[in-house]
Parts: C-alpha cells; sequence; structure tokens
C-alpha cells in the first residue's frame, strides 16, 4: 500500500518534471527554429479562425442567459439598470476567459492532441528528429506562441458577442432601456478587469496548448493503449486535464487578483 | 574482435561507421546484446535477421531515435556522443532515414515534404529550395506530382517520395528500415532498382536492415545476420551463401526446409485428407 503509494507520488512528480522540461524547451526552441512567423500563422488560423463559430454562438447564449438571469434577479430589487454591469462584469471577469478556454481545448485543443497522437504513431515526429528538425520547435513551438495571440483575441470577442447577447435578451425582449444597459457596462468595466481578463486569456492558453500539445506528441507512452486507442487516449486525457487546470488556474489568479 | 569485424575487416579509411558492443533493453528483455559491425564508404550494407530480431531497434539505436543502453558508435573515426548537441546535428546532417511506414507528412504537398528538411535545416532561398526539391523529385520521377498529397500517391511512389526527401539535404549515408515491407515481388524489386541505381548517382553509403533473404543477397555489397541480439555473420553474399555458421545454414536453407516440411507433412496424410 505504502509502496504503491510512493510510487504513484513519484510518478506523478517525474511527470510533472518531465512536463516543465517540454514546456522549456518547447518555448526554448524559438531561437532554433527557422520559418516561424510562416508556423505561427498557419497555428493562428488552426486555433482562431476554425474556433469562430463556436465562440461566436456560445458567447452569443452566455450573454443571451445572463440577461436574462441577471433580469430577473436585478427586477426583484429594482435595480434593471444595472444589468449592463452586472453582463459585462460577468463576462469579463470570469466567463469570458474560462468559457473561450474551454471551448478552445475542445476545438482547437483536442485537434493538436490527436494530430501530433498520429504524427507520433506514423513517425513523422521521429522523421523530424532524423532530419535533424527539432520537433518541438517545428510542431509545438508554434502553437504556444499563437496561443499568446488567439486566446485573448477570442475571449475578447467572447466578451464582445456576449455583451450583445446580454443586451438583446435584456433591450429587446425584456424592455430595459438600450442606452442605460450600455452607460451601466461602460461605468462597471475598469481597466484592472480587462487586465485581469486578459491575463488568465494568456495563461490559460499556453496552460491548456502545452497540455494538449504533450498530450498528443506522448501519445506513444500511453498505458494500455497503442496505435488508435492510444491516441484516442491521448486526446481525452488531454481535455480533461485541460479542462481542469484550466478551472484550477482560474481559482489562483482570481485569488491572488481579487 | 567481433565476428563482423574478423570476417569482413574493411581497411579503418574506408570505415564511414562503425558500431561496437551496442546494447539495448526493453523492459528487462535484452533486444541487443553486444552488436557489432564495420560499413565501408559507399557500400550497401544489410542487416539481415528473422522477424522480432531486433534490427529495427539497431537501426533506431544508430539514428539515435532510440538511447542504446551501452556500446559505441563511430562515425567516419569520430566516437559519437549523441548528449553533445553539436556533435548530434551534424551526424544528423550527414545521414539520413528512410523509415519502414514512410513517415510522410500527409498534411504537406510532395514537394512540400521533400523541402521540409532543407527549409528547416539551412539557410538557403526558397526558390533554390524549391529547385532542389524539384531536382530529387525529377530524379525519382514524380515531378509531375509534386502538387499531390501523400495520399494520392501509390505504394511504390511514397516510397519514392521517401527516398526523394531522404536524399535532398545530400546525405553520405542513408538508412532504411524494411523498405520493401508489405510489397509485391515486382514492387520489391523496383524498390532494390532505386536503391542502388541512387545510390550509383548519389554516391551514399546504404544501411539496410530487412528479413527478405533473396533482396539481402542480390542487392548488397556485405550482408550481416544478426540473431538474439548478436551479429553472427557479417561478410559478402558469396561468403553467405557457403558460411557453415549453422544459424546461416538455417536461414539460408529455409526456403528448402519450408519445401521438405511441407512434402512430408503430404506424404503423411490419408488419402481422405488429401481429398479434402
Amino acid at each position: 500500500m505504502v509502496a504503491s503509494l510512493g510510487n504513484y507520488t513519484i510518478e506523478r512528480v517525474r511527470g510533472l518534471g518531465d512536463f516543465a522540461l517540454f514546456i522549456a524547451s518547447s518555448l526554448g526552441a524559438v531561437f532554433a527554429t527557422r520559418r516561424l512567423p510562416g508556423r505561427v500563422a498557419r497555428a493562428i488560423y488552426e486555433q482562431g479562425f476554425r474556433c469562430l463559430p463556436v465562440i461566436l454562438i456560445v458567447g452569443t447564449f452566455t450573454g443571451l442567459v445572463l440577461g436574462l438571469q441577471g433580469y430577473y434577479v436585478l427586477n426583484r430589487f429594482g435595480s434593471e439598470g444595472l444589468l449592463g454591469a452586472l453582463v459585462s462584469l460577468s463576462l469579463v471577469r470570469e466567463m469570458a476567459p474560462v468559457l473561450a478556454a474551454l471551448m478552445l481545448v475542445g476545438q482547437a485543443g483536442s485537434a493538436l492532441a490527436a494530430e501530433l497522437g498520429i504524427q507520433r504513431n506514423s513517425e513523422q515526429i521521429a522523421a523530424l528528429d532524423t532530419m535533424g528538425v527539432s520537433s518541438r520547435g517545428y510542431l509545438v513551438t508554434p502553437r504556444l506562441i499563437a496561443s499568446i495571440f488567439v486566446y485573448p483575441a477570442q475571449t475578447a470577442l467572447f466578451v464582445a458577442v456576449g455583451l450583445w447577447g446580454g443586451s438583446l435578451s435584456g433591450s429587446l425582449l425584456l424592455g430595459v432601456d438600450p442606452g442605460l444597459y450600455w452607460a451601466a457596462v461602460d461605468r462597471a468595466v475598469e481597466s484592472e478587469d480587462v487586465r485581469e481578463c486578459l491575463m488568465k486569456a494568456v495563461t490559460f492558453g499556453l496552460l491548456t496548448i502545452s497540455i494538449c500539445a504533450y498530450c498528443g506528441f506522448h501519445a506513444h507512452r500511453t498505458r494500455r493503449a497503442t496505435g488508435a486507442r492510444a491516441v484516442s487516449a491521448a486526446t481525452t486525457k488531454a481535455v480533461v486535464v485541460s479542462s481542469i487546470a484550466v478551472l484550477t488556474a482560474d481559482y489562483i489568479i482570481t485569488s491572488l487578483l481579487v | 574482435m567481433s565476428a563482423a569485424t574478423a570476417n569482413h575487416a574493411p581497411a579503418v579509411s574506408d570505415t564511414i561507421l562503425a558500431v561496437d558492443g551496442l546494447r539495448k533493453s526493453f523492459q528487462g528483455r535484452e533486444v541487443l546484446r553486444g552488436v557489432g559491425f564495420e560499413v565501408r564508404r559507399g557500400s550497401a550494407f544489410t542487416v539481415l535477421g528473422p522477424s522480432g530480431a531486433g534490427k529495427s531497434v539497431l537501426l533506431k539505436c544508430l539514428a539515435n531515435i532510440e538511447q542504446p543502453d551501452g556500446g559505441r558508435i563511430s562515425f567516419e573515426g569520430r566516437t559519437l556522443d549523441f548528449s553533445d548537441r553539436r556533435m548530434r546535428e551534424s551526424f544528423r546532417r550527414r545521414c539520413s532515414f528512410l523509415f519502414q511506414g514512410n513517415a510522410l507528412f500527409d498534411s504537406l504537398t510532395a514537394l512540400q515534404n521533400v523541402a521540409l528538411p532543407l527549409e528547416q535545416t539551412t539557410d538557403l532561398s526558397r526558390a533554390e529550395i524549391r529547385r532542389r526539391a524539384m531536382e530529387a523529385l525529377e530524379q525519382l520521377e514524380l515531378h509531375e506530382y509534386a502538387d499531390h498529397y501523400p495520399a494520392m500517391l501509390s505504394g511504390g511512389m511514397q516510397k519514392r517520395l521517401a527516398l526523394a526527401r531522404a536524399i535532398v539535404t545530400r546525405p553520405e549515408m542513408v538508412f532504411f528500415d524494411e523498405p520493401t515491407a508489405g510489397l509485391d515481388p515486382l514492387r520489391r524489386n523496383a524498390v532494390f532498382v532505386m536503391i542502388a541505381k541512387y545510390q550509383a548517382v548519389f554516391g551514399f553509403t546504404a544501411l539496410v536492415v530487412t528479413h527478405d533473404l533473396v533482396e539481402a543477397l542480390v542487392a548488397s555489397s556485405t550482408v550481416a545476420l544478426l540473431h538474439q541480439g548478436e551479429i553472427c555473420f557479417c561478410g559478402t553474399p558469396d561468403e553467405f551463401a557457403s558460411s557453415p555458421h549453422p544459424v546461416v545454414g538455417l536461414f539460408r536453407d529455409s526456403p528448402d526446409a519450408l519445401r521438405s516440411t511441407l512434402d512430408a507433412l503430404r506424404r503423411g496424410l490419408s488419402p481422405s485428407e488429401k481429398q479434402e
């Protein structure tokens, strides 16, 4: 019992160390990777543009629901005029960075883990290494850099469409004055809120893309599974661990900044 | 001195790759038990052995895809230390690896696949990279398929494309992992003709691992037999054909042994079983 607990702990600590080395070597490869801007642009396209529909849809519906829920709560106290403040602060401080990150994990993160897993299985990663090309620099570094731009941009978009959704349900359906709604948004959101939002987005981006890349890159190490099953297991693990990491990091950042 | 060196004994200056006492284990199972041989510059060296003998592991250790547990690998007289980044990169620039499954990038076109090593390891201009990649494709008669993705090419074409990618950096040595695995006899012959042809054109040294006896004897200048993690024979195909070594005999005479066994089985069958 004690021995197995000890082995488990050692294995976890070793895994964390391996993950840290993976991130460090991937970021360190920035200076050794040739023609990086082109790869980064492609990664921005893959992570950003392909995820646009899901961000637009989820952002809009989140705003719509916040508008509805917020209106009925505020109505009890006769404070419907604060609907804009409630929707905007909820979105900027918490919901937009977290939900956008979870959506990006579901779409871009899972695709990345599966792609790298297949490339590992078909020896494409080994082929890069034998060519003298840094496989981490070629495959992981551009994705990490792209996440620094994509996550904040997608989060900002999420906030924008969420605010619009909130105004749609609050003003158009429930009769809150649009001028009052947008004035409350303008008064409520401060630069510190925006900074916190962007900081969370960048952290979540680097964290989730690193986790997804790590899981896919090491799909061959998956226990009790090989081939397609190993890729499937690596992808599932990438999404689950990334989602937990987003929520954990959100709590830590919020508790540090509040 | 290993059996390999004793049988082959090339001049030192001729040796491009020397392996000595190479060992590798997986979860306590010893796959390579002190493998040693020398490869002469410009030769076609084939490592022959049954499936599961450790041929691919040997090749991966030589190409630094797997870390050997012990032993020494020397390239052009210098012992390789793969933990030295500069030495590792220098070795990789001078060698190429052709994988059993080709390992082509399925999201890149044929031209992009061939251009990739040049793009990522040289400072050549885009125009020069394109010219060299097209030249490699032309030499392998694939220039008409430059814009095709690997999935759109036949098995033989994919193999040629993988070779084009392997030779585009003008390596001094190319490692081939079971280059004809899963191919029919005609395609198998075509692949070996292709290797011999381009070896003559580009002058690289070829190290091939295979389990196919015929192709090893016909297409190689030197044959090494890997058995139970050790090289038990190393010499010319003629020496292989006349070697008294029991394992060589077992491998060499395997078609005759199969024929005899089948004949014996057929003779032993009852008339009713024969009718069935």
